[in-house]
């Protein structure tokens, strides 16, 4: 059993998100829209020791199987992301991250004149670039601290 | 155009351009064969933000195409005082009126606005984005003065704000120009328009000053430093006076510079310069009614 593993115990059934950027688990959480107020059991792991990445963080959420567009989302704060989906104590099925084209609902325009920050009746969308993402109706370009306009925080 | 809607001038191809532009001589030429063109249509003008040459050169030219309009008026004397959504105010709207032309103070509020309705939707200025209308006419006024290939034009000004210039040098990407950007570095254009010119591969520079680069130009667009936009009076005083020009400020400038503003102006250009053959901001501004009805003959 690694470090990893021993400091974020086993879960039965659900989905364990690993390699996430250190320091990012939370903000997977909101971009996911797991708060905990539905019941469900999380177990976090922050700032773990990685090979690969040299610290990461795991989430490991129960009786609950993410889809590939949920996780695709989770590119935009954690590129290097895997998704394992566990049944009965074992790995099913091993998802990748990938980029979507578009994100829709889940980051806030920082153009707080953009007509998406006031109350109309509208989502956010935003394209997503090589090197960022782009609000779909005002064109503001955001390249750095994507995770700070996720929507919910 | 890939819809029926004119939100910004991505949306226009070069053949687009060139369409609308062609039209608008044909108007321009004989603006008595197009008189009932567009008999028995209605124009809704919804104007959240006020406008005199955008505005009165919509309603000329639905009028000039035997079409009628009918105007929302004030945001003061409207629903919007009362809390109503512009989401909700289009979807009204459009059942009043054949199209829709809509200022709005805030960005992106075209582009949310077209996915409300089903009648064509003009962007008529969305805060500091775009303003595809005065694009084209702008494009026709540099067409008939300079031409649109193998152009190099100095845009001036508050580019970072700007909506004019936002839709402008987007809209020039689709022909070969050489396009000059001169600001104060706290009015640069914005990162989203640096983007699009970069990814159509168009031939931008950046500049401080006018000076260096004024004799190369064929076209100079200058437009207002605006005021509201510094915190600071003193800043602002500061960076105005160096993006003043008047006749004098033309010595080295080729003999056929063609001038334009997309107007009001307030003390960027002197009044010196109206009598010179450089003056083309008047006829740009009359050039609004024939472009907006070639627009509307396209869109209705």
């Amino acid at each position: 059993m690694s470090d990893t593993e021993l400091r974020v115990s086993k879960i039965r059934n659900g989905t364990v998100i690993d390699h996430v950027t250190g320091g990012q688990a939370l903000n997977v959480l909101t971009i996911l829209d797991i708060d905990g107020s539905a019941g469900e059991q999380v177990s976090v792991g922050m700032n773990v020791p990685s090979g690969r990445l040299g610290r990461k963080d795991v989430v490991k959420v129960e009786d609950r199987e993410l889809s590939q567009s949920e996780v695709d989302v989770l590119s935009l704060i954690a590129p290097e992301a895997t998704i394992n989906i566990i049944r009965d104590y074992e790995v099913v099925e091993k998802l990748r991250v990938e980029r979507p084209d578009v994100v829709t609902g889940i980051l806030a325009c920082p153009n707080t004149n953009c007509i998406t920050s006031g109350s109309e009746p509208v989502e956010s969308r935003f394209e997503v670039l090589p090197d960022g993402v782009r609000c779909e109706y005002c064109g503001t370009i955001v390249r750095e601290q994507i995770a700070e306009h996720i929507e919910s925080q | 155009m890939p819809q029926d809607h004119l939100v910004t001038a991505k949306e226009l191809s070069r053949d687009d351009i060139e369409a609308i532009l062609d039209r608008a001589v044909e108007i321009a030429d004989d603006p008595s064969a197009f008189r009932e063109r567009h008999a028995d249509t209605l124009l809704a003008l919804c104007f959240f933000e006020p406008s005199t040459r955008t505005k009165m050169s919509f309603d000329a030219a639905a009028k000039r195409l035997g079409g009628e309009t009918v105007d929302m008026g004030s945001v003061e004397s409207s629903s919007v005082k009362k809390g109503e959504s512009l989401a909700d105010t289009m979807r009204v709207v459009e059942g009043y009126a054949d199209a829709i032309v809509l200022r709005h103070p805030s960005e992106g509020s075209a582009k949310m606005a077209s996915e409300f309705v089903d009648v064509p939707l003009i962007n008529a200025g969305d805060g500091a984005g775009h303003h595809p209308s005065q694009t084209l006419l702008d494009l026709f006024t540099i067409r008939e003065s300079a031409g649109l290939d193998d152009l190099t034009i100095g845009i001036m000004g508050d580019l970072k704000y700007g909506r004019t210039v936002h839709s402008l040098s987007t809209a020039l990407t689709n022909f070969d120009a050489r396009q000059h950007f001169i600001s104060p570095e706290s009015l640069r254009l914005p990162r989203s328009v640096r983007y699009d010119l970069h990814e159509a591969g168009a031939q931008v520079r950046e500049h401080t000053d006018l000076e260096a680069i004024l004799p190369e130009l064929d076209v100079l667009y200058v437009t207002r430093i605006q005021r509201e936009r510094f915190p600071d009076e003193n800043e602002y005083r500061k960076v105005a006076g160096e993006y003043q020009i008047d006749a004098e400020t033309l010595d080295d400038a080729k003999a056929d510079l063609s001038i334009m503003h997309p107007l009001p102006r307030v003390d960027e250009i002197a009044p010196d310069i109206d009598e010179t053959t450089h003056a083309n901001y008047f006829e740009q501004a009359h050039n609004g009614v024939p472009v907006r009805m070639a627009l509307l003959d396209r869109l209705l």
